[in-house]
């Protein structure tokens, strides 16, 4: 694939905003996540009545969705795979569980900011977004690719969770912080605030996805593409390549800081464990198995993985990991384009067919 | 004449061939004579000494007890240990003596403390045991350390003269003194001298402080301390002996420091060296090479389940079955998968993650969840004890001299044998090898196949020091691959010092920051270098890169 294939197509393909997939993606969001909330609205007798425990449910797989996107937004469009997202997620995470516990008990030391709302959304913002930025500067400076800037994403969220695993942290240690109540002054174990929660989660998924399909169709995603292809080229034309791979990235951990942070009020717990080299890697899968380098793909792969693994792990749980194992090599071998690769062959041949 | 036979028969108990039985008989029989003639001859005089211990004073005891030490009577040692435990004592009423051999219950199992022949049991109501205090369980022990100093072997006469460090007393200095005239074993001497030299600095004399000069014992260093603390002329010489113990103690210390990081390197080299090859030189990003470390470590724990009772036997069929196991693992996954996934790194990474995971979950399924203890041969267990500051602990130290002949076998391959040459070609020009008549398919599949080898032997290596459990190879997967990067990718050498030199690094960190904040440090500092010199440590010559 060289570059000019690449202009071409860019060229050919130069899309609006609103192509006919971000409509269509857009308005199944909407659709779904408004029948939710009509279902679980009805009465419990009904036979369509949609429960709490499953609106919390979808609420969590709507923060995975989130994280997906951030990383198909560095893998899929800058072809940098990180395999540290975690990171990101977890500080997004554990600014909320210092907020949240702030609530209830006052909170130490410099902790003790995080009492007011707005500091505690813009530290779920600056925290990642810092960690990136400082990290990524130094990568990309040094113009550290492909494996090696997967490996050391790797040590990087090994390392973290070393230190969080740590009591000295004040982050709970190895417990991680727990013992939520309130948010905004509501219960957090009503049924009220798990609607509100699976809704603004839902509402960040849309909005995360109008901002990268924003940006992938900007100039910035251009040249993001161009990079991603033959990055030397790119750099010899005149392009500041680290700065394109910073912004991108920093951006990407941003939202995947986001989606820790609406990930902890509906899971009730933020540990180390979110640090742990394997999550980061289910999350590459998750986009892997979707369709990498399609943002309605991300979304795809991260509901139906983690769809298959609630199921899985509660009806035979010895077989979760040959199965998420299997799918790693099985996607990656057979589906190099994923299930958004499958659908856009099954159009193209309808489309040959008509 | 019973002495002689007595300790014939401990000779003949201490032979490692004789059978067990004809030496209980031998020994039951021997100790039938000896007690016969006692009951001949020294009973009323055995009978004197413990009368002599009947006494409410503590002095009056202390002075019989001293007697008893000093007598040639044969039952000394025993009856001075089991006054010392409290479990000798008197008939209440009547005046034989007894030796209680359980204290435990409420009845007591009792021996005639003379002939030691059975006296059925006792209680608290029948046998009067006597009683010691505080001062006098000090000086039954000098006792008991002096008497063990004159009988004996070497070894536990050895063992008897340093527990007299620090605790010479005037009471028994003179029979200390005595002993050493005696002794002919030098290294008793030594220790003799330098307990005679600590009780007489005690007394102020600065002469004896040379013999101390140099001495690692760490008692010596606590006596010596609060002596040196005063301002007499004493102090300063004392000072000076002082600052001496102290500095070669600290370069013992760096010593021991340098072996712990050396043998925590060798580890990291070992789990290295396999990715090295398959990573570094072949350019495949394998992330199930912990988990044939693992399968390593499960054929080692397999052939000893075999082989119950010969651990020594198991671990040298396990280096080559380790290796055999893993490399056929190796070969399959090269065939099946990654020859399939050719120059795209990162697909080939996901896959081999995911093969990972279901290695693990197959060991989870098919042996345990839990980890299983390899037993090691008992060559391998205890430590080589240089002096009193500096050990070396034998499983490490085999770990450190395996690591390296594993390295040293792997460069020989690669730099002498025609396999070696082939990975070599193959590597730096694909096309060119294959057209000079090179199966490069072939030497993919043998050098993935030796890659994962190794990573078996690493296991190998591992089970010796740790558990073996499902998740042994997932530990070592992100240690391993910083480590051939650090060290510079396709290259040995790299790998080799990379490994060391964390090592190292992270054992010199560990007293001051501990071991957790020591490993965060590490990969931070390797991180930042990697960022700073991609390359790593041995960067390829040239213009590859």
């Amino acid at each position: 694939m060289t570059l000019t294939d690449n202009l071409g197509r860019g060229d050919r393909s130069r899309q609006a905003f609103l192509s006919r997939s971000t409509l269509l993606t857009s308005l199944v969001l909407i659709v779904g996540m408004l029948a939710v909330l009509i279902l679980n609205a009805l009465p419990d007798s009904n036979a369509l009545h949609v429960s709490g425990a499953t609106v919390a449910l979808l609420g969590k797989y709507f923060t995975y969705m989130l994280l997906a996107l951030a990383v198909d937004l560095i893998w899929g469009y800058l072809g940098i795979l990180s395999l540290g997202h975690g990171a990101f997620f977890a500080l997004g995470g554990y600014a909320m569980g210092l907020y949240l516990n702030a609530q209830t008990s006052p909170l130490h030391g410099w902790q003790s900011i995080m009492t007011y709302f707005p500091v505690a959304a813009l530290a779920i913002l600056l925290a990642p977004g810092l960690l990136a930025l400082v990290f990524g500067w130094l990568a990309f400076r040094s113009r550290v690719t492909g494996v090696y800037f997967s490996i050391i994403t790797q040590a990087l969220t090994f390392a973290l969770m070393l230190a969080f695993n740590r009591n000295e942290m004040g982050m709970g240690g190895s417990t991680g912080l727990t013992r939520f109540y309130e948010l905004l002054g509501f219960s957090l174990s009503s049924e009220g605030m798990t609607v509100a929660l699976f809704t603004a989660s839902g509402m960040a998924v849309l909005l995360a996805f109008w901002l990268c399909r924003a940006i992938t169709v900007s100039r910035l995603g251009r040249v993001s593409m161009a990079t991603r292809d033959a990055e030397a080229r790119v750099r010899f034309i005149g392009y500041r390549v680290d700065h394109v791979k910073l912004a991108l990235f920093v951006v990407s951990a941003m939202i995947a800081g986001v989606a820790g942070a609406l990930y902890v009020p509906q899971v009730g717990i933020i540990n180390p464990s979110t640090f742990a080299p394997l999550f980061s890697i289910e999350v590459v899968v998750w986009v892997a198995l979707g369709g990498r380098a399609t943002l309605y793909g991300a979304l795809l792969g991260a509901l139906a993985v983690n769809y298959l693994k609630t199921v899985l792990t509660g009806a035979m749980p010895d077989a979760w990991l040959f199965i998420l194992g299997g799918l790693f090599v099985v996607v990656t071998m057979l589906l190099p384009q994923g299930i958004a690769g499958l659908i856009s062959k099954w159009r193209g041949r309808q489309e040959a067919s008509a | 004449m019973s002495a002689t036979v007595g300790s014939h028969g401990r000779d003949l108990m201490r032979g490692p061939t004789i059978n067990v039985l004809l030496c209980l008989l031998m020994a039951w029989s021997l100790s039938f004579i000896s007690q016969a003639a006692w009951g001949a001859n020294d009973e009323p005089q055995a009978r004197a000494l413990l009368e002599a211990l009947d006494t409410s004073s503590f002095q009056a005891k202390g002075d019989a007890a001293q007697a008893i030490a000093d007598s040639d009577v044969e039952q000394k040692t025993r009856w001075l240990q089991a006054l010392l435990d409290g479990r000798l004592g008197k008939e209440r009423r009547g005046d034989r003596f007894y030796l209680i051999t359980d204290d435990s219950g409420r009845e007591w199992p009792i021996i005639d403390a003379i002939t030691f022949a059975d006296a059925g049991t006792g209680t608290r109501r029948t046998v009067d045991a006597f009683k010691i205090n505080n001062d006098l369980r000090t000086r039954i022990e000098g006792m008991l350390a002096s008497l063990s100093l004159s009988a004996g072997d070497e070894a536990s006469r050895l063992s008897a003269a340093k527990r007299l460090i620090g605790e010479v007393t005037a009471d028994n200095a003179d029979s200390v003194r005595q002993t050493l005239a005696d002794e002919e074993s030098p290294n008793v001497r030594d220790s003799l001298g330098v307990a005679l030299a600590i009780y007489k600095v005690q007394q102020g004399d600065a002469d004896s402080l040379e013999t101390l000069r140099g001495n690692l014992d760490t008692r010596v260093r606590n006596i010596l301390a609060p002596i040196a603390a005063g301002d007499s002329e004493l102090a300063a010489e004392a000072q000076s002996v002082l600052g001496g113990i102290e500095s070669k103690r600290a370069w013992y210390d760096r010593a021991q420091t340098l072996f712990f990081g050396l043998s925590a390197g060798s580890i990291l080299v070992l789990a290295a060296i396999g990715l090295a090859i398959t990573f570094g030189v072949m350019g495949v990003i394998n992330m199930a090479h912990g988990e044939l470390i693992m399968i390593g470590a499960y054929t080692t724990w397999m052939i000893q389940q075999a082989l119950p009772g010969q651990p020594g036997l198991a671990l040298a069929l396990a280096i080559p079955g380790g290796f055999l196991v893993a490399g056929a693992f190796g070969v399959v996954i090269e065939r099946t998968v990654i020859r399939f996934l050719k120059g795209r790194p990162l697909e080939t990474l996901l896959a081999t993650f995911g093969l990972s995971l279901v290695l693990q979950q197959l060991v989870r399924s098919v042996f345990s969840p839990l980890n299983r203890r390899v037993a090691s041969p008992d060559w391998l267990q205890g430590a080589w004890q240089i002096n009193e500051a500096l050990a070396f602990t034998l499983n490490r130290l085999a770990v450190l001299i395996f690591c390296l002949v594993v390295f040293a076998s792997l460069w020989a391959l690669m730099r002498y044998t025609r396999l070696g040459l082939e990975v070599r070609a193959v590597t730096q020009n694909r096309a060119m090898a294959r057209a000079m008549g090179v199966r490069a398919s072939r030497v993919d599949m043998l050098t993935f196949g030796l890659g994962a080898g190794v990573a078996g032997l690493a296991g190998v290596a591992l089970s010796q020091l740790t558990n073996v459990g499902p998740n042994l190879g997932q530990s070592y997967i992100v240690d391993s691959f910083l480590v051939v990067v650090f060290g510079g990718v396709g290259n040995l050498w790299g790998t080799l010092v990379a490994g060391m030199s964390l090592g190292v690094i992270n054992q010199v960190l560990q007293p001051w920051v501990g071991a957790v904040l020591a490993k965060i440090i590490v990969l931070v500092g390797v991180i930042l270098f990697i960022q700073k010199r991609p390359q790593g440590i041995f960067a390829p010559k040239g213009r590859i890169s």
